[in-house]
């Protein structure tokens, strides 16, 4: 088989130029692309049938060996009515997402980020379980320390109340801080929601698991 | 076995029965078209109608194909490398008989589901032509005898589902149709060129003349012809490392769609594959490289499946792991394997058609498949119970059942292997049923098994740890610092978080509305269902008649001349 190398090169350069736009989001640019890609295929099956020739119908009486092979001509024709019909569903849809979010880029699958998120928030709330826990057995070890050196000072009912005065102190403390932190959790989940338009992000993500 | 023998004028008729499972839909399709939205019972008549009329030449051709030997048409009589042919061997005709019994029971289905959402006017008008094009599209990939016309078959099938799968064009379907359009688009690109590549190398495109010229080729060239072509394949078949695309776009569709996308679609990528390794590449070091891929579709595949909460893309990616079990049939490429990888085609495009659908049915009682919203749908609806838990253990393979037999098959083929890499692909085999299991089971306990109503649920699943501190102060604490599970203690710094994604809204008519949802299910949707159920159970009880067909049909791959002769004689 004889073939051009300039044809075999111009399929190579498209099938390149089309492969960079597809890397892009917008899918007018994606759309590019596979035009691209398309011509640069149907110029490879040209490649495929050989040297230049006369046409095979046409001629009836010219020597078979003259005439460029046909078969390849026909499968572009197909490829190339193929390509069209997709290109204009493409340019359909590119119109149709234009309609409904005002771009036409391609976003990332939300079920997926969920699935991410959902993880990662799984393991956020056992790190987080983790230290509560350590800190309440350090304040109950601290009020434990602090009711048995009271015990070696004073009388039984003294004793008794300093140390749980200060456990309840104590006590009070950590409640204020968890009235604060959930009141700003309610605030940051209000603004979330209001950023979101719908209902309760957390509940969104966790379903039954919270 | 042998073509010889059978009278000629048999021979013409089964001739001419060869290209109708690719004439008849498309015939319809353009009918259905030029009336339009009008007559729709007409219309409904007409698809039914032909579907069934396709179910039985197929039935015919797989019986003649049995008999005598691979049916052959040439295409107004021109001779293989010039004129179209079209091949019925065993697996075509069995492959075609499948596709056409599925695809009448998603018909019935989505005729119940259009009439369920009244919206019957705009899927008659696009749905089902676009339907029937798509079946069209995979009954020719099937019979097709040329390389080229397996291409024209694929896209003629791809288009189609270009348009089911955003038919409505709502946003969600917009996106995902984009990922799927282009992830096809470039697999066609690349076939296309694969293509030029054997004609480039050998001079024809026609199956039956390429294994003697292919086989004549230097080792190299025939590598890279044989990896374009696996490469495009397995992104058809969303073999692992290309099947990303799959578990992102199938979910969003209408629930009939996605069911035959997901039962045809991908096992035409097997089917071709299949092709390539037996009728063009036989005997090749690639099949180690299959192997490979196999076992990280399996495990990867069944690992994401795991992770999911929503049924649809569990299912989704049960897919995928599932198509490992196939591809590890054809890797091995001995007799049991492709036997196996044979039957396991048959079984699995039933099973997961039927699991979609009633995926379906439940989205339709209850609103959503989420499975963290469901629950109690066995008290509420146990006939759904029952049509969903029987191809999920089918689907696990839980013995009697048919995908216990066809794991069995494939199994017992790698330890025949005895192979290194085929003991390990026999242990992930067996390591991904057992989680297909698992994932199965999570899905039937949230959605099934767990207390009716949605309060109760929340009730019962949240209190767990409290339980543990006995302490009155402790549980005091715990009071006043909420509940737990919302994250709990004062130094957790709040702009971790950022807004959560928003849940998929359930737009799953085919007009993209939101579903019309019912305490009774309609009831043709649930006797299609409960047809692809009782179908899937057929494999279990014609196991032994249907496994001696795949072992013939594993002959005839094989040995490669009874192809050849049926087209170059």
């Amino acid at each position: 088989m004889t073939g051009t190398l300039a044809l075999v090169c111009c399929g190579g350069v498209l099938f390149a130029s089309g492969t960079a736009l597809l890397m892009a989001r917008p899918l007018t640019r994606i759309l590019l692309g596979i035009v691209l890609i398309g011509n640069g295929v149907n110029i490879l099956v040209l490649a495929t049938s050989g040297a230049a020739g006369r046409a095979a119908l046409l001629y009836p009486d010219s020597d078979p060996g003259r005439m460029a092979d046909p078969l390849p001509q026909a499968f572009i024709l197909t490829a190339i009515v193929i390509t069209l019909a997709v290109t204009a569903f493409l340019v359909t849809m590119a119109y149709r997402s234009w309609q409904h979010s005002g771009n036409d880029d391609v976003p990332d699958d939300i079920e997926d980020i969920r699935v991410v998120r959902r993880a990662t928030y799984a393991e956020e709330r056992e790190r987080l379980r983790a230290a509560y826990r350590k800190r309440r057995h350090e304040y109950r070890a601290l009020a434990r320390g602090e009711e048995e050196r009271e015990a070696r000072e004073h009388s039984a009912y003294q004793r008794l109340g300093t140390a749980r005065d200060r456990y309840r102190e104590m006590r009070r403390r950590a409640r204020a801080d968890a009235r604060v932190f959930r009141a700003r959790q309610a605030r940051a989940e209000e603004t979330a929601e209001e950023i979101e338009g719908e209902d309760d992000p957390w509940q969104t993500i966790l379903g039954a698991d919270r | 076995m042998s073509g010889g023998g059978q009278p000629s004028e048999a021979a013409a008729v089964m001739s001419a029965l060869v290209p109708l499972p690719v004439i008849l839909p498309l015939c319809a399709a353009g009918l259905k078209l030029a009336i339009g939205a009008r007559l729709e019972r007409l219309q409904r008549f007409i698809s039914a109608g032909v579907l069934a009329a396709v179910l039985v030449v197929s039935l015919v051709l797989l019986v003649a194909a049995d008999r005598h030997g691979p049916q052959v048409m040439f295409a107004g009589g021109w001779a293989p490398p010039v004129g179209i042919v079209l091949v019925a061997d065993r697996l075509s005709a069995l492959m075609l008989v499948i596709s056409s019994a599925v695809t009448l029971c998603v018909l019935v289905y989505s005729v119940g589901q259009g009439m369920a959402d009244n919206d019957e006017v705009t899927p008659l008008s696009v749905f089902h032509p676009s339907y029937l094009v798509l079946v069209a599209g995979v009954s020719d990939t099937f019979l097709a005898g040329d390389l080229f016309n397996l291409y024209v078959g694929f896209e003629l099938m791809l288009t189609a589902s270009y348009v089911l799968m955003t038919i409505g064009g709502t946003l969600s379907r917009i996106r995902a149709g984009a990922t799927y359009a282009v992830v096809s688009l470039l697999s066609s690109m690349l076939f296309l060129a694969a293509v030029a590549m054997v004609y480039a190398a050998t001079g024809t495109v026609t199956m039956a003349q390429l294994p003697a010229r292919l086989d004549a080729l230097p080792d190299g060239v025939g590598m890279l012809i044989h990896i374009a072509l696996l490469g495009v394949f397995a992104i058809k078949a969303a073999v692992f490392p290309m099947a990303a695309w799959l578990p992102d776009s199938y979910p969003t569709a209408p629930a009939p769609v996605t069911a035959v996308f997901a039962g045809l679609l991908t096992k035409v990528g097997v089917y071709a594959i299949l092709r390539t390794q037996t009728l063009l590449f036989p005997g090749h070091r690639i099949g180690d490289v299959l192997m490979v891929l196999a076992l990280l579709s399996l495990l990867v595949g069944i690992l994401g499946a795991v992770a999911q909460t929503d049924l649809k893309r569990l299912l989704s990616f049960t897919l995928i792991s599932h198509m490992g079990y196939m591809v590890f049939g054809i890797g091995l490429a001995t007799h049991g394997g492709i036997s196996g990888a044979v039957f396991y085609v048959a079984h699995h495009i039933t099973v997961q058609t039927t699991l979609f659908l009633v995926a379906g049915l439940i989205e339709r009682r209850s609103g959503t498949t989420d499975l963290q919203s469901l629950g109690g749908l066995a008290r509420l609806s146990p006939l759904l119970g029952v049509m969903f838990f029987v191809p999920a253990m089918n689907l696990a393979g839980i013995p009697p059942l048919s995908g216990f037999l066809g794991k069995l098959g494939l199994l017992r083929a790698g330890i025949d292997d005895g192979g290194a890499l085929a003991y390990v692909l026999v242990a992930g085999g067996t390591a991904t049923s057992l989680l297909t299991l698992y994932a199965l089971a999570k899905a039937w306990n949230l959605a099934f098994w767990r207390a009716p109503t949605p309060e109760m649920c929340a009730a019962g699943t949240v209190l767990e740890d409290t339980e543990a501190d006995s302490d009155d102060d402790e549980d005091e604490d715990e009071a006043a610092l909420g509940p737990y599970t919302r994250s709990t203690a004062p130094h957790v710094v709040l702009d971790r978080w950022e807004p959560a994604p928003v849940r998929r809204r359930g737009a799953a008519t085919f007009g993209g509305q939101e579903i019309t949802t019912s305490a009774t299910l309609p009831p043709s949707m649930t006797v299609a269902t409960a047809g692809l159920v009782l179908f899937g159970l057929a494999f279990t009880v014609l196991a032994g008649p249907l496994f001696s067909l795949t072992d013939r049909a594993a002959d005839e791959l094989i040995a490669r001349t009874p192809y050849v002769e049926a087209v170059t004689r």
